[in-house]
């Protein structure tokens, strides 16, 4: 007996939705689902950590991933120029700073400025001052990258044609390249900023006090403070993502509406034999 | 261009033994030209020959190896010049346009009038406007470069680079990235404000413009002048061999006569 690929497709199409069905199936009536409840969600409890989680939690999340990025942000700017720069120099020193940083994990930078710093030279700078400038340095690195590229996707006319109405570089670069390479790592620059708020997490490992708590360390220190089993981690995690998917969303969305508009019109080639040369 | 006010172009351009070489690659070997004020001259030679890299030295788009370049008044081989206030005496025309595409096609206009020479923003449209209107885009001022056809963009672009009231314009081959029926509109543009008496210098394959509009005809090949003169000379009797083999192939657009020999 034969079939035709179409009957095929058909009966190896209707074999794979079997197996899954079965394996939900099995997942659903082999579980120990009183025990999963027990352990991960626990609803009754999870009215005690609002408003704290949001509070502190979200709101030391969000403050770390801003600080940190605004200063991520200034810092990768002037490598990014640096980068792009003729002084050589000025390459190197870039060159050396981004390598190093995406070569090192950021929790070794984190542990550096919280632990080490204050055990070495005894500094005692605020706990989000550490964050800051250990997140900041690290992603920096990322950002540095994101932004030549961005720069160095404006075409090389832009910047001639500014420079022939009589700009000087710096506002040829202020007015015309940057704005149009700001479009071009928007995009980039949203995904940058999702990996940040998930690496604001590292700052779990600086054992904070209970005010300075982000979504992690509150997470963790609520299995043994709500009697919850692991539900504050869960509550932790939703919570990101209530700030990471949108932003996926708006990134996605930078990227098609950039796709669409400024686009210069590409002009047609003439190819009409007066321009051709043997 | 009824309403453009007349211009008085005072620059010239004198060029005396410039040189220019990318590495080991001498692109202009000894070129001199000089341009009186008001003159049009078209820069005609096959692809390679260097028109660009002079007509970018001219206005330091390339930094010269050696020579002397003079621009109304400027000499822009001088390593002290203020080579901003050079260029905005200069008019610049791209063979891609080079509109910005993230402002406006009246912003395109102004952003230079009111950034570099401090225009109050109602004088620079005013200006931007009337040089809209004489490029016959007017009612477009408020559209985006993408919206606009290929013609009407290098349109744009002239009238942008007559917004900063240069003395002298550089056309580099304005009409080869556009669809044939918009040459003829850009054409008309150049031709009336060649004759308003705008220095103009043209990089350009459009004999018919070189032969009607140029005072002057000057053929580069490999780096150096090989002839010049009158367009009626140039290009309609050429007394160096490498010249008439130029215009027999740009003229003969079957190719068929380059097949015969
Ligand atoms: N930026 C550059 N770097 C290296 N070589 C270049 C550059 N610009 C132009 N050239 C070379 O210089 C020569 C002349 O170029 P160009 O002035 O553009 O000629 P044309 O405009 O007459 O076609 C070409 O061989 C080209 O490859
Ligand atoms: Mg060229």
């Amino acid at each position: 007996m034969s079939m035709t690929p179409r009957q095929k497709a058909r009966v190896s199409q209707g074999i794979q939705i079997g197996v899954f069905a079965l394996a939900i199936l099995l997942v659903v009536f082999l579980a120990n689902w009183p025990l999963i409840i027990d352990s991960f969600f626990r609803f009754d409890k999870i009215g005690g950590m609002f408003p704290a989680v949001i509070l502190t939690g979200l709101k030391n999340t969000l403050f770390y991933t801003l600080t940190s990025f605004a200063f991520g942000l200034v810092l990768g700017l002037v490598l990014a120029l640096m980068k792009t720069a003729s002084f050589a120099p000025y390459r190197w020193l870039a060159t050396a700073y981004i390598e190093f940083f995406r070569g090192i994990p950021a929790i070794l930078v984190l542990l550096a400025f919280g632990l080490g710093m204050p055990l070495a030279f005894g500094t005692t700078w605020p706990q989000w001052v550490n964050v800051t400038v250990a997140l900041g340095l690290s992603s920096a690195a990322y950002i540095a990258e994101t932004l030549r590229a961005g720069l160095q996707a404006v075409p090389k006319g832009q910047m001639e044609a500014a420079r022939s109405l009589g700009m000087p570089h710096w506002r040829a670069m202020v007015t015309i390249v940057i704005p149009q390479a700001f479009k071009i790592v928007l995009p980039p620059l949203t995904n940058e900023f999702i990996l940040l708020t998930k690496d604001t997490s590292l700052a779990y490992i600086l054992g904070m006090m209970i005010t300075q708590y982000e979504l992690t360390s509150f997470g963790r220190n609520g299995i043994t403070e709500y009697g919850a089993g692991m539900t504050p981690l869960i509550v932790a995690g939703a919570l990101y993502l209530v700030v990471t998917l949108p932003l996926s969303f708006l990134a996605r969305w930078f990227e098609k509406r950039s796709a669409q508009v400024s686009r210069p019109q590409r002009a047609k080639k003439l190819t009409a034999t007066t321009t051709k040369e043997a | 261009m009824s309403t453009s006010t007349p211009v008085q172009s005072a620059a010239g351009v004198r060029i005396a033994g410039l040189r220019k070489a990318y590495g080991e690659n001498e692109v202009l070997k000894g070129i001199d030209l000089d341009v009186a004020p008001g003159e049009v001259v078209c820069l005609i030679g096959p692809s390679g020959s260097g028109k660009s890299t002079l007509l970018r030295c001219i206005n330091l788009l390339e930094t010269p190896n050696a020579g002397v370049i003079e621009v109304g008044g400027f000499t822009a081989t001088d390593p002290e010049v203020n080579i901003d206030a050079l260029r905005r005496r200069v008019g610049m025309v791209f063979q891609q346009f080079n509109l910005f595409p993230h402002l406006t096609v009246l912003r395109n206009c102004t952003v230079s009038q009111v950034k570099v020479l401090k225009r109050p923003k109602a004088e620079a449209e005013a200006i931007a406007l009337r040089h809209l209107e004489a490029v016959g885009l007017g009612h477009l001022a408020h559209r985006f470069p993408g919206e606009l056809s290929g013609g009407q963009q290098q349109r744009v672009a002239i009238a942008r680079a007559l917004s900063m009231d240069p003395e002298l314009m550089l056309f580099d081959e304005p009409t080869s990235a556009l669809d044939p029926e918009t040459v003829g509109d850009v054409l008309a543009i150049m031709r009336k404000l060649a004759q308003d008496g705008m220095t103009m210098v043209v990089v350009t394959h459009e004999m018919g413009f070189a032969r009607e509009v140029a005072d002057r005809v000057v053929f580069m090949d490999g780096g150096v002048v090989v002839e010049q003169g009158a367009a009626a000379e140039v290009i309609g009797n050429p007394s160096q061999p490498r010249t008439q083999d130029f215009l027999r192939r740009v003229l003969d657009p079957t190719h068929v006569g380059l097949e015969a020999e």
